[in-house]
């Protein structure tokens, strides 16, 4: 029998040898297949006395692990400089662009924004959302809400009519969210905490004017509500808003046929270095118009203003939009320009809330 | 409303000083646009004496002067050929900016001769257009103080914003009243002492308004005023009316309109010898007309409340005054006129005719029906002051029209309601510093308030209630939280409310931009979307091109892309999600998710060639938002039909049952054109309201999840059908063979041509089958398939291809 020892040498050598998986495989057959030569020497095994047979076989069995273990060792070398060659191969050029996101390309309106924004805060003061239709009818937009009719205030409003129908009637777009107030006093009892967000109209046009706006509205009747609540409300809305610690409010007497008392609030703002702080400075920036609901207004709904009050409130959206996040020209919001809607726009995951932040 | 500090002092002794009022009018609810201090611009230009003026050596019309400015003598040259020795003038030092020509004066040297500052006209003042000759100052003017305050030009002009219930603060009078209620000092009430009249007034009044349950000129009071001498108005009646920016006219005329700011009293004067026979007020008839005293004819009709002569119409009343009866310098005998127009007629009036007028402006908000006999009183007083003249009697046609209004008030309710606390002293004192009557109640009881006849906006407690607090000042109310109504708040929202939400977010996910456009939009545009209904246009629109309101989001968008293209921008995707507008009804408001696609799927790249936009990608981004909004979307039918905007043979409607939820398609080419926008252009609009409204939900909890160990596999089938069949009747027939064990089918392929009859396409399936009780043998497999094929064939005539 040959010395084991040299053959286990002679194998090793040819498996360290092996240039690629076939030379190794042809090594391994050579050695291990059903003809190869430790396989011979096993089959040799049974001629030989049972004492011999359990030395040679320990011996055999030894060698034949370390060939296979050598066979493993040289095979994995070799895998390793196979997949290295292959990725060398699958070099890319990494600095090249990926084909564009659609995530990144969408934009929300600010506008939109704004009213998701005003929804969460207003939400968390247990507000809910209204709404009605654009195209109003005197009763809803004036009448119900104490605009006598011939009354000048009607005049400030720049109403736009519709062409009047057979019966002389004529419908108008409205000029203000509030007509959403009685539409929802006359659907159902109070008490009614709601916000009205929408668009509205008015024949105007300059850099501070369009046609069409967004204003919302407030409107929060219970038993014992009183001006106090409205400044409270307004002011946690404000530096929710704006997102600062706090802001300060200053009402002024006003007038709204609507509301009795009528206040328009201004808020404390710096305006020093051509942007807008708020909670902090010196200006008064007027913000929104407000009051307790006139008696008027509750009669015309069904309701008795001995046992129900409460107040309103009416803000520009687009206005709240331009203070917050910086647009100057009105106009711009409703041209549709890409390159502003990029700029000013937000993502469609930019869904604000409180918990997680208003906005970026 | 303008008026000056010195005009309201005749009205307010106070010491306050301009920055002060101009605080406490805003506290008040009279909000100041404005204080502008003539003096300011002026602040340079003082009193100085002109020493010696002699011929320039070098210049024939130029004089040198030396100057004593009070601190300095200067030399000045000057060509004003009034400049002198021993006159006193305005000197505008070196340094110093003219404000009426804008010119910085420098030290200079004209002709050879060194000047040093100059002396001014009044045109170099900015005052008038006289530039003759220089400024001359009186003697007795002291020499270095500022020329505005000799001139008397050193008064704040505060301008109020006056809200239009608030038509008694129309007056200086009536502004002091509310500066002395909030303590800025003490009313000066001025009550003109009644003029004797000499004679009866000889011009009779006779009103006449048959018919009218009120008149719309229920009172009348006249007065002639005999051999009055009508000129310039004296200095201090120029100057309050030039410091509100009125110009004066003649003494007549100025009385008039100053009473008008400062008593918020509007009255007329006719030139007596100009009338002929009695007055008659009444309605003005069809084909009557005045030439008013803008010079303009005005055309009347019974709107208006005319006064007229036995010759016609000379005045349009609480408006505008004739022309032909106006007064003048030869003005000898004038008839005062003081009455009360009832603010509605006014205001319809004033709106037919479109004049704008300070009479109409306070007649429609309601002057005080009170103030005519007063009015006249003051107005006569003037104009004997300053016209001379003998007053006849006064002649009162007609009455007042109404009672003072007594009203309950609950002082509790101001703190009930505004959260402001005020002692009821104080709220007495309040409401009688306004003018209110005050009587108080027992104990709890009502006080009844007496409402001045000028206060005609105050009709019940809640009046009373603002004005206290905004006397008191409404930094007075204190900030208090909303109580809550529950410790976790609601949701804010509805599920249509957050469907819109959720659509906005859904589509800016996809990758289109955001836009909102206005809800008008051009009629003929409106009319190829299958708008335009007379009942949607506007009767008053911005302009033609926002005249009607749009029956569809697409003609905006198409607007917005075009505007794109036109920057640069050859590759939009723009959505809106707003109102479309079927009917003026509130049911024919309907809220849509629109978009639109194009140019290119994107920019050019390196690994993916971009391709036109086209109806497929409109419909993915339908469909994506239809899921994303939970609409089942394997029960959605897509058909080939859809709006005449689209593309004919390019367009689809997606419906669940009979209801139409979406539809899309390329933009026909011809209304694209119509719009003139170009390019490839695919549009959707998903009818949100239609949607179908989830139930609502006792538990959040899904159904159990079965899975299944077994393995799904796949088996593909290629048809031969007729070409005009769609291919999701294919695939639907396919689902439906077995719908337990088919999770979903998919077309894989369309081909025509070789290998296909003419007028058949080849249609290929891949079918998923999810074994659920134990793996499928092969002949269970064969079963189904043979199933599908049956199913397709008979639901579309398709052949398996063979």
């Amino acid at each position: 029998m040959q010395d084991l020892s040299e053959l286990e040498a002679e194998l090793v050598a040819a498996v360290d040898a092996a240039d690629g998986p076939e030379a190794l495989d042809a090594v391994r057959v050579a050695a291990l297949g059903k003809k190869g030569r430790l396989t011979e020497l096993m089959k040799g095994l049974g001629a030989l006395d049972p004492d011999a047979r359990r030395e040679t076989g320990a011996r055999l069995n030894t060698l034949r692990d370390r060939v296979a273990e050598a066979l493993a060792a040289r095979k994995a070398v070799l895998d390793a400089a196979a997949l290295d060659i292959r990725l060398e191969a699958e070099r890319v050029d990494i600095t090249l662009s990926p084909t564009a996101d659609p995530l990144s390309q969408g934009r929300i309106h600010p506008v939109a924004q704004v009213i998701d924004e005003v929804t969460a805060i207003f939400g968390a003061m247990g507000f809910t959302v209204a709404e009605g239709p654009d195209i109003e009818d005197d009763f809803h937009n004036f009448t119900a809400l104490n605009f006598p009719p011939g009354h000048p205030a009607r005049e400030m409003h720049d109403t736009f009519f519709l062409r009047p129908h057979e019966d002389g009637t004529r419908n108008l777009l409205r000029t203000h969210t509030s007509p959403v107030q009685i539409r929802t006093m006359l659907a159902g009892p109070p008490p009614h905490r709601l916000i009205i967000p929408g668009r509205t109209y008015r024949c105007d046009s300059d850099q501070t004017h369009t046609p069409m706006f967004h204003q919302v509205e407030g409107l929060v009747i219970d038993r014992n509500i009183h001006m106090g609540h409205l400044k409270g409300c307004l002011e946690s809305f404000a530096a929710a808003f704006f997102e600062v610690e706090k802001v300060e409010m200053r009402f002024r007497p006003s007038f709204f046929p609507f509301t009795e008392p009528s206040a328009e609030v201004d808020i404390r703002c710096n305006r020093k270095g051509g942007e807008i702080r708020f909670g902090e400075g010196d200006d008064w920036l007027e913000i929104l118009g407000s009051g307790m609901v006139h008696p008027n207004v509750l009669r015309n709904c069904g309701l008795d203003p001995e046992e129900w009050q409460g107040f309103a409130f009416g803000m520009g959206l687009d206005r709240i939009a331009m203070l917050k996040y910086g647009p100057p020209d009105l106009r711009a919001f409703f041209d549709g320009d890409l390159r502003w809607l990029r700029h000013y726009g937000f993502g469609a995951l930019d869904w604000p809330n409180l918990a997680t932040g208003l906005s970026r | 409303m303008k008026f000056t500090l010195g005009w309201l002092r005749t009205w307010l002794d106070t010491e306050a000083d301009a920055d002060r009022i101009a605080r406490a009018l805003t506290d008040l609810g009279l909000e100041v646009e404005s204080v502008e201090d003539p003096a300011k611009a002026l602040a340079d230009f003082r009193v100085a004496f002109v020493v010696e003026a002699r011929p320039h050596p070098n210049a024939d019309k130029l004089q040198v002067c030396i100057v004593d400015t009070g601190t300095e003598r200067l030399q000045v040259v000057c060509g004003a050929p009034n400049a002198r020795a021993g006159m006193k003038g305005v000197f505008a030092p070196s340094g110093s900016v003219v404000p009426g020509t804008g010119l910085h004066l420098k030290p200079s040297v004209i002709r050879g001769a060194e000047s040093n500052g100059m002396l001014c006209s009044e045109r170099e003042m900015g005052l008038s257009e006289e530039h003759n000759g220089i400024i001359e100052l009186p003697d007795d003017a002291p020499l270095g103080v500022p020329f505005a305050v000799v001139r008397g030009l050193d008064d704040p002009v505060f301008d109020v914003a006056i809200t239009p219930n608030r038509q008694d603060a129309l007056g200086v009078g009536g502004i002091a009243r509310d500066l002395a209620a909030a303590g800025l000092g003490t009313l000066r009430p001025r009550f003109p002492e009644p003029v004797a009249g000499a004679f009866p007034c000889p011009v009779s009044v006779t009103l006449e308004f048959p018919g009218e349950a009120a008149p719309a000129c229920p009172l009348f009071v006249a007065r002639l005023i005999r051999g009055v001498k009508n000129g310039p108005s004296p200095d201090w009646l120029r100057r309050r009316l030039e410091s509100i920016g009125l110009r004066p006219i003649s003494t007549l005329v100025d009385i008039t309109n100053f009473l008008t700011f400062d008593r918020a009293r509007p009255l007329h004067v006719f030139d007596a010898d100009k009338l002929s026979g009695g007055l008659v007020v009444r309605r003005g008839r069809v084909g009557e007309s005045l030439v008013g005293l803008d010079g303009r004819t005005h055309g009347l009709d019974g709107t208006a409340v005319v006064i007229a002569d036995g010759r016609g119409v000379i005045s349009i009343g609480g408006i505008m005054g004739g022309e032909s009866t106006g007064c003048d310098a030869g003005t000898v005998d004038v008839l005062l006129e003081s009455a009360f127009f009832e603010p509605d007629a006014i205001a319809a009036a004033g709106r037919k005719l479109g004049i704008v007028s300070d009479a109409r402006y306070r007649f429609e908000r309601g002057v005080d029906p009170m103030s005519a006999v007063d009015g006249i009183e003051a107005a006569t007083r003037l104009i004997l002051e300053l016209c001379g003249g003998t007053p006849s009697e006064i002649q009162i046609s007609g009455s007042h029209p109404a009672e003072l209004r007594t009203l309950s008030f609950r002082p509790a309710r101001v703190a009930s309601l505004t959260a402001v606390h005020a002692e009821p002293s104080e709220m007495a004192a309040i409401l009688v510093a306004l003018g209110f009557g005050v009587t108080r109640g027992l104990g709890e009881a009502p006080w009844q308030i007496t409402v001045p006849s000028w206060r005609r906006d105050v009709e019940g407690e809640a009046d009373l209630v603002e004005e206290v607090a905004r006397v008191k000042g409404f930094a007075a109310i204190p900030s208090i939280a909303l109580p809550p109504l529950t410790v976790v708040p609601r949701t804010a929202v509805d599920a249509g409310q957050r469907r819109v939400r959720l659509a906005r977010r859904a589509l800016a996910g996809r990758g289109l931009v955001e836009t909102m456009n206005y809800s008008f939009i051009p009629h003929e545009h409106a009319t190829l979307f299958g708008g335009g209904a007379d009942s949607l246009r506007l009767l008053n629109p911005m302009s033609a091109e926002l005249d009607t309101m749009r029956p569809s989001l697409l003609p905006s968008l198409l607007m917005a892309a075009g505007r794109n293209v036109a920057r640069g921008f050859d590759d939009v995707a723009l959505f809106e999600v707003a109102p479309a507008y079927e009917t003026d009804q509130p049911d024919g408001q309907l809220t849509v998710a629109a978009g639109l696609r194009r140019g290119r799927t994107g920019q050019r790249h390196w690994r993916q060639a971009p391709r036109p936009v086209d109806a497929f990608d409109v419909k993915a981004d339908a469909l994506a938002l239809l899921a994303e909004l939970g609409v089942p979307t394997a029960n959605l039918v897509t058909s080939a039909q859809g709006p005449a905007h689209f593309h004919p043979h390019r367009k689809g409607e997606i419906r669940l049952g009979a209801n139409i939820l979406a539809a899309f398609g390329e933009i026909h080419p011809g209304v694209a054109k119509s719009l003139d926008v170009d390019g490839s252009l695919a549009g959707f609009e998903v009818y949100l309201d239609r949607l179908p409204v989830a139930r609502a939900r006792p538990t959040r909890t899904r159904p159990a999840l079965q899975l299944s160990d077994l393995q799904p596999l796949s088996r593909d089938f290629a048809f031969l059908v007729a070409k005009d069949v769609a291919a999701e009747a294919l695939a639907r027939a396919a689902r439906g063979a077995d719908k337990q064990l088919i999770t979903e089918v998919s077309v894989f392929d369309i081909y025509e041509g070789k290998g296909v009859p003419e007028g058949q396409k080849s249609v290929a399936l891949s079918v998923r089958l999810e074994p659920r009780t134990a793996t499928l043998t092969d002949k269970e497999i064969e079963a189904i398939s043979s199933k599908i094929v049956a199913a397709v064939a008979k639901a579309t005539g398709a052949a398996l291809r063979a």
